[in-house]
């Protein structure tokens, strides 16, 4: 069973892509999020990091 | 704006905190009987249900599925709802999710000490009951995501990030790592094989770890201890970057338990890299914990609530700290099959699970049932008996793996081995098991102390079922304020957002699998590597469902102080029949990949009627029953037949006739047997299986191979 599936996914083409893409997709992704971090206001961070200390919101 | 009035759901709360503390105590429990037992084998009174290769699955999966799985749900229950400002979802896929999970650790306690196992570690359980899971499991979400869609409040705090990430990795680690082909309904093979399946494996139980043992309860931390300190956390933007890069970097790390086994090089290159790389995110995570509490430090003296969670997220940083360093292959080379691995991973567990749940429980149940903690006094001592137990438990664990490898490598001038007997490397660390012991006693009595503590509790509060909470409605539309970030969305997004985890998680199991999957040449295969035949294939069984896999690795590393013990390094090309692979991961026994032919029939006949005949001093539990139960034959060609599906090339000819092959070979080994005056053996008994797969291992590649598998030519037309 499993070997059929072997014998198609040998046949692919530019294997030794896949890791460059993975390791593009990495950087751009943590790079991202990590603008994201230092970038977004205070007042949202504030917000969300309140939200575990109100068990009722804020009138 | 208009208010809702709602309830928060308690009580589902109360039952998985509950559950938690009862399966709890059971597993820390079978966990101290599998320690004495490892220095008074005699514990396992001789009864295949008791004995050390059975039951330690059990503490394994006690522990972390049922006391940390049950507390998980516990938390993430009481936090989701108050986070998201609305009840969960559905009480029906709550209370389905809860007699669901029960049901499953039923089942495991039962399956597990009767030998039900496929074998390997953290996913032992055999397939109907991982079908089970994955419902469960998908109900578990289900109920989740339903609660986010109908929340009250816009954005969704990190806590809830973790608890996402949780839920779609497990569910793929448990799918992935449990395909098999079942035999019957309690037996199935891994669809995988060899250095495949080790890999897959390990992904998995490394991920395991990161998913199950680490991310929730980075959720729960993120949750409770801004709750319990009254502050916000140290850092919210520090906690972004701790998500992503956390997530997106432990999923390759899975092959470091792997090293220097016969995984392709590039696949435990790629391992290390990613571990030392864990570092940052995991510290990061630890700092923004501890740094919550600056400025309350004076609290933690008084409050032993946030003493639990110091000393937990303390322990999650040296574990973190540890883990990274164990990864580095010269490191690796020594503390790779030694107790250093049990000690590095009870730091985790049980400073950093048990006395975050500890912690938890201590706050969350009062709250829940309106009153105080029946004793602070009572918890500050469970607190000081825990953390000393720790101690007890891991310092003894370190020495004793130090020791013994230091042991296994020492050479004597000419050359040779200076312990060349492996079980002198064992007597020499009993004292560190005997210490252990009391260690892990010292823990349990802690969690007894918490048991009567919460029973206290429980007594003389009641339980405020439905909690009553008001919030405004989500308005459907919202309106951007402008000039906001482009990431902002995604925060309100919660399926988007689950999707790009998926994405994320999913790049690092798919380049690390699918080339060892898919490229032919990262198993050189090896002429003279046969199948099994029908009676090894029924032994190995035996030796699966008696749990040896948990105390005798199968993998020779290419160290000269491997190869001049136990002979030539193990090679990927070995195992490719081998559904599922068998490598072990502790060798509190020796390793078994080259015990073909080193001993006669009679030795291993002797050996397991009672170890201590053949070798004085063994720690290994007698299995004299093995001696006595007659082979159940009854599932031999359907096991065979699901093997050729697999790829294993047996002719049909051999499969129709292999119950004559079978008796044929058994026949020869009780003849020989019974050449030694002493044995009196007929050729149906099981431990007449075993000596044949034991006589089988790691003696292809010696040149001589023999094994009939039936006419030639059909195996060559198959072949091809």
């Amino acid at each position: 069973m499993l070997k059929f599936i072997k014998g198609h996914m040998a046949g692919l083409d530019n294997v030794e892509l896949y890791p460059l893409i993975a390791m593009l997709l990495f950087i751009s992704i943590f790079l991202g999020w990590t603008i994201y971090a230092l970038r977004s206001n205070k007042a949202h961070i504030n917000h969300m990091s309140e939200l575990p200390l109100e068990d009722q919101p804020k009138q | 704006m208009q208010l809702e009035k709602f309830y928060y759901d308690n009580k589902i709360v109360r039952d998985f905190a509950l559950a938690s503390i009862f399966w709890g105590v059971i597993g820390m429990l079978v966990g101290v009987i599998i320690a004495l037992q490892l220095y008074i084998p005699e514990l396992s009174f001789n009864t295949p249900w008791l004995t050390y290769g059975r039951i330690r699955p059990l503490h394994t999966n006690a522990v972390i599925f049922a006391f940390v799985g049950n507390a998980i749900f516990a938390g993430v229950y009481y936090s989701l709802q108050r986070l998201l400002k609305a009840r969960m979802f559905s009480d029906g896929l709550s209370k389905f999710n809860f007699w669901g999970w029960q049901a499953i650790i039923v089942a495991a306690a039962i399956t597990l000490p009767l030998g039900y196992t496929s074998s390997k570690e953290y996913a032992e359980l055999e397939w109907p009951i991982d079908i089970a899971i994955a419902v469960v499991w998908v109900a578990f979400g289900w109920n989740m995501f339903g609660t986010i869609l109908k929340r009250r409040e816009r954005h969704l705090y990190v806590a809830i990030w973790f608890y996402i990430a949780t839920f779609v990795t497990v569910a793929v680690l448990h799918i992935f790592n449990n395909i098999e082909l079942p035999v019957h309904m309690l037996k199935s093979y891994s669809v995988y094989a060899g250095v495949q399946d080790a890999l897959v494996q390990w992904w998995y139980g490394h991920n395991a770890v990161a998913f199950f043992l680490t991310t929730p309860v980075l959720g729960l931390m993120y949750y409770f201890i801004p709750k319990i300190a009254n502050r916000p956390v140290y850092s919210y933007r520090l906690s972004i970057i701790h998500f992503w890069a956390l997530i997106f970097i432990y999923i390759w790390a899975g092959p470091h338990h792997l090293l220097y086994t016969a995984l392709p090089d590039w696949a435990q290159s790629l391992g290390t890299v990613f571990s030392v790389m864990l570092i940052a995110p995991s510290w990061g995570g630890m700092i923004n914990g501890l740094l919550t509490l600056r400025g309350a430090w004076d609290k933690v003296r008084e409050d032993v609530i946030l003493k639990f969670f110091v000393v937990a997220v303390t322990a999650y940083g040296m574990s973190t700290f540890e883990g990274p360093m164990l990864s580095l292959k010269n490191v690796n080379a020594i503390a790779h099959y030694t107790d250093w691995i049990p000690a590095h991973v009870h730091i985790g567990t049980l400073g950093w699970n048990g006395f975050l749940i500890f912690g938890m429980f201590y706050w969350l149940i009062p709250r829940i049932f309106r009153t105080e903690l029946y004793s602070m006094k009572m918890a500050n001592t469970h607190f000081w008996i825990g953390t000393l137990g720790i101690l007890f438990w891991a310092l003894p664990m370190y020495w004793a793996g130090f020791t013994q490898s230091l042991m296994w490598k020492e050479f004597n001038a000419d050359g040779t081995l200076v312990y060349g007997n492996f079980l002198e490397t064992v007597t020499q660390i009993v004292p560190m098991y005997i210490t252990r012991s009391i260690g892990g006693t010292l823990y349990l009595v802690g969690m007894i102390m918490l048991i009567i503590n919460i029973w206290k509790t429980v007594k003389r509060g009641n339980l405020l079922a439905n909690e009553e909470a008001e919030a405004a409605a989500l308005t459907k539309t919202y309106k951007s304020h402008g000039g906001e970030h482009w990431h902002r969305p995604l925060e309100r997004k919660p399926v988007t957002f689950m999707i790009l985890t998926i994405v994320v998680i999913l790049i690092g199991g798919v380049i690390e699998i699918v080339p060892t999957i898919m490229i032919k040449s990262n198993i050189p295969t090896i002429e003279d590597v046969k199948p099994y035949t029908a009676l090894e294939l029924e032994g190995r069984d035996l030796y699966i469902k008696e749990g040896c896999n948990s105390c005798h690795s199968q993998m020779i590393r290419p160290f000269r102080s491997e190869t001049e013990r136990y002979g030539e390094y193990s090679k990927a090309g070995e195992f490719v029949y081998d559904h599922p692979f068998l490598w072990g991961s502790k060798r509190t026994g020796p390793d078994l990949h080259r015990e073909g032919g080193k001993y006669p029939h009679s030795w291993h006949y002797f050996h397991m009627y009672d170890p201590r005949t053949m070798s004085p001093g063994s720690l290994m539990p007698r299995y004299p029953w093995l001696l006595k139960n007659p082979l159940n034959t009854a599932h031999t060609k359907a096991k065979l037949k699901v093997m050729q599906k697999l790829g294993v090339p047996y002719t049909d000819y051999y499969v129709d006739n292999s119950l004559d092959y079978l008796n044929k070979q058994a026949e020869g080994i009780a003849a020989e047997l019974n050449l030694d005056p002493n044995i009196d053996v007929t050729a149906d008994k099981e431990i007449i299986a075993l000596i044949a797969y034991l006589q089988r291992l790691g003696t292809d590649i010696k040149g001589n191979n023999t094994v009939d598998l039936g006419p030639e030519e059909d195996l060559t037309m198959l072949n091809q």
